[in-house]
C-alpha cells in the first residue's frame, strides 16, 4: 500500500508538471534556436524583410515578413468567416433553439471539431481547390481563401463552445428583466445579453485566432508554397507554420537554417501565448474573480 | 381588442428574421461538414477494402495497402495514452481536490490552458528538441509518442476535472467523517464515481492523438516502411514507423501520380477512426448523464 504522503507528494508533481512542460517547451525549443540568436541573426531583416532564401548559395537571407504576413492574411481571412458565423451560431444554440436541437447541433460541431488537420488539408487540396478553380477562374485554387475557408471551419468550433459558455453566463434574470419590459428575443441578445457577454464573447473570438495561428498541417496543404506578401484572397501564400513543416526535414540538424526554424517556432510559442493569455485575463478580469 | 402597432409588428419581424438568419449560419457550418464527408466517401469507394488495411503499401506507395500506418497509429496512440493518463488524470486530481484557490492554482490553469494553445508544430520541435536529440532516443516510436502524451495532455485534465468536480461534496465529507484520509477518500469514492467522465476524456484523448501529423512529422514517423504483414508487432519502442495521418499527407502531396481513391480511401480510414471514436465518448456522456444517481 502506497503511503498517504508519498500519493499526495505525486499528486502534486502532476499538478505543477503542466508549468514544467511549458517551460520545458520554451527551454528546449530556444536551446535549438539559441546559437544563431546570438551570433548571425539579424532582427531588422527577420522582421522587416520579405526575402525567404534560407538554401541560397551566394546570398543566405531569412526574411520572414513574407511568411508572418501569410499567417496574418490567412488568419484575418478565417476570422471574416468564423467570428460572424460562429458568435451566430453560439447564439442560436444558446438563445434561439428547444434543447433537442441544441444537443444535436452541438453533438455535431463537436465532431467538426474532431476532423484531424491532416484531413482538411486534403479537403482543402482536394475539394476546396478544384471549386475555387471553377468559381473564380483562377490558375490555381490553393490560396488565402482556400486555406482561410478551411481555417474558418476548423476555429468555428473553438468558438462556438466559448461563446455559448458566455452567453450562459449571463444571469437569467437580465433576460427576464429584458422581456418584462417587452423586448422581442432578438432586441434583449443585442441590447442586453451581447454587452453583457462582451468578454466572454471576446476570449472565444481570441481563442478562435490562436487557433487558427498555430494550425500546421492544414494550411500546409492549403495555401499553396508562394513566400510572397499577399495583395488578394487568391493569392498563394507560405505561412509561419507551414515553412517549419515543410523545411525542416531538408535543414541539416544545426545548421544555421535548422535554427532559424526553430525561431520561428519561438515566435509563434510567443504569440499563441500571447492570445491565450489576453484570453484569460479577458474571461477572468485581471485580478481573477470568476 | 388588443391590436398589434406597426412598431410591434416591425420588432417581430425583426425577431424571425434574427432567428433565421442565427439558423443559416448554424447550418451553413453543419451541411457542408456532411457534404464533404459524403464526397470523401464515395470518392474512396473503389479502393475501400479488407485487404487495403491490411497489406503493405506497394509501388512506391501507388498501390496496396495502409497496414504499417495502421499499427503504427494504434502504437503512437496507446504508448502516448499510457504515458498521459495517469500524469493527466493525477494532475486533474491535484486542480480539483488539493489545490487552494491561489495565485499559483491560477498559474497552474493558465498552464493548463496554453499548453493546450501551443502550436503543434512547436510541439513537433519541442519533442524534436527534447526527446530525439537531448534525451538520445532518436527519431523513433518513443519520441513521437512522448511528444504525442504532451500534447494531449490538456484534453484528459479538462475532462477528468470536470468529471471530478461533477461529484457532490458531501460524498467526500461522508468519507472523511468515518477517518478516511484525503487519498483514501481519493482513492475509494471520488475516482470510482468520475469514471466514466475520466474514461470520456481517454477517448477524446485517442482521437486527438490518431489525427495529429506535425508533432510526429520529425519524431519518429516515417514516409515508408513495410512490415510483415498480419504481425500484430512489428515495431520496436525505437524504431520509427508509419502513421495513418502521415501516410494521408505522404500519398496526397509528396508521391507523383497515386490513384485518385488511395489518398481518398486513407483520408475516409482516419476520419472513421476519429469520428467513431469520438462518437463513442458522446455516447459514454450521454450513459452517463442518463444514470446519474445525485
Amino acid at each position: 500500500m502506497i503511503s498517504e504522503r508519498a500519493m499526495e507528494t505525486l499528486i502534486r508533481l502532476c499538478g505543477f508538471s503542466t508549468i514544467l512542460f511549458i517551460f520545458a517547451i520554451f527551454f528546449f525549443v530556444f536551446r535549438e534556436g539559441s546559437g544563431f540568436l546570438f551570433t548571425g541573426f539579424r532582427p531588422l531583416e527577420f522582421f522587416f524583410s520579405p526575402q525567404w532564401y534560407p538554401t541560397s548559395q551566394s546570398n543566405v537571407r531569412y526574411g520572414a515578413l513574407a511568411l508572418i504576413a501569410g499567417t496574418a492574411g490567412v488568419t484575418v481571412m478565417s476570422m471574416m468567416f468564423a467570428v460572424p458565423f460562429g458568435l451566430g451560431a453560439a447564439i442560436f444554440l444558446s438563445e434561439f433553439c428547444g434543447p433537442r436541437v441544441r444537443e444535436t447541433l452541438k453533438v455535431t460541431i463537436e465532431l467538426l471539431a474532431a476532423i484531424p488537420s491532416v484531413v482538411w488539408g486534403f479537403i482543402g487540396l482536394t475539394i476546396m481547390n478544384s471549386l475555387i478553380i471553377q468559381i473564380f477562374g483562377a490558375p490555381i485554387g490553393l490560396t488565402v481563401l482556400n486555406g482561410g475557408l478551411i481555417l474558418a471551419l476548423m476555429s468555428v468550433p473553438i468558438i462556438v463552445s466559448v461563446g455559448e459558455d458566455a452567453l450562459k453566463a449571463v444571469p437569467d434574470s437580465y433576460r427576464e428583466a429584458a422581456m418584462a419590459l417587452g423586448a422581442t428575443r432578438w432586441q434583449m441578445v443585442w441590447r442586453v445579453l451581447l454587452p453583457a457577454a462582451r468578454n466572454g464573447l471576446l476570449a472565444a473570438v481570441l481563442l478562435g485566432v490562436g487557433r487558427a495561428i498555430g494550425e500546421t498541417m492544414a494550411v500546409l496543404m492549403a495555401t499553396g508554397h508562394a513566400v510572397r506578401i499577399p495583395v488578394s484572397p487568391l493569392d498563394p501564400v507560405r505561412t509561419l507554420t507551414a515553412t517549419i513543416a515543410a523545411e525542416l526535414g531538408e535543414a541539416p540538424v544545426h545548421s544555421e537554417h535548422y535554427q532559424v526554424l526553430f525561431l520561428i517556432g519561438i515566435l509563434l510559442f510567443t504569440i499563441t501565448f500571447a492570445v491565450n493569455l489576453i484570453a484569460d485575463l479577458v474571461v477572468k478580469g485581471v485580478r481573477g474573480q470568476s | 381588442m388588443f391590436q398589434q402597432t406597426k412598431s410591434v409588428q416591425k420588432r417581430l419581424r425583426q425577431e424571425k428574421l434574427a432567428r433565421a438568419v442565427f439558423a443559416c449560419m448554424t447550418l451553413l457550418m453543419v451541411v457542408p461538414l456532411l457534404l464533404i464527408l459524403f464526397y470523401l466517401l464515395y470518392r474512396a469507394m473503389p479502393a475501400l477494402s479488407p485487404g487495403f488495411l491490411l497489406t503493405n503499401p506497394i509501388r512506391g506507395m501507388r498501390a496496396g495497402g495502409i497496414w504499417p500506418a495502421l499499427v503504427g497509429t494504434i502504437y503512437l496512440v496507446l504508448i502516448s495514452l499510457a504515458v498521459s493518463t495517469p500524469i493527466g488524470v493525477l494532475a486533474a486530481v491535484y486542480l480539483n481536490e488539493y489545490a487552494r484557490d491561489n495565485w499559483f492554482t491560477r498559474i497552474i490553469n493558465l498552464a493548463v490552458v496554453n499548453l493546450a494553445g501551443v502550436p503543434s508544430i512547436v510541439h513537433a520541435l519541442f519533442g524534436l528538441g527534447a526527446f530525439v536529440l537531448f534525451a538520445r532516443m532518436g527519431r523513433s516510436v518513443l519520441a513521437a509518442s512522448l511528444t504525442l502524451a504532451i500534447m494531449t495532455l490538456p484534453v484528459i485534465i479538462a475532462s477528468t476535472k470536470e468529471a471530478l468536480a461533477a461529484v457532490p461534496i458531501p460524498f467526500r465529507e461522508a468519507c472523511w467523517n468515518v477517518g478516511a484520509t484525503r487519498w483514501q477518500t481519493i482513492r475509494h469514492v471520488v475516482l470510482p464515481n468520475s469514471v466514466s467522465g475520466i474514461l470520456t476524456g481517454v477517448i477524446l484523448q485517442v482521437s486527438r492523438a490518431a489525427g495529429e501529423t506535425a508533432p510526429i512529422m520529425f519524431t519518429g514517423a516515417v514516409f515508408y516502411k513495410a512490415v510483415r504483414e498480419g504481425d500484430p508487432f512489428p515495431y520496436g519502442l525505437l524504431d520509427q514507423c508509419m502513421a495513418l495521418s502521415m501516410h494521408l499527407f505522404t500519398v496526397s502531396t509528396q508521391v507523383p501520380e497515386v490513384p485518385a481513391a488511395l489518398p481518398y480511401a486513407t483520408a475516409v480510414v482516419l476520419l472513421v477512426t476519429v469520428l467513431v471514436v469520438n462518437a463513442l465518448s458522446i455516447l459514454v456522456r450521454g450513459y452517463v448523464r442518463s444514470r446519474k444517481k445525485w
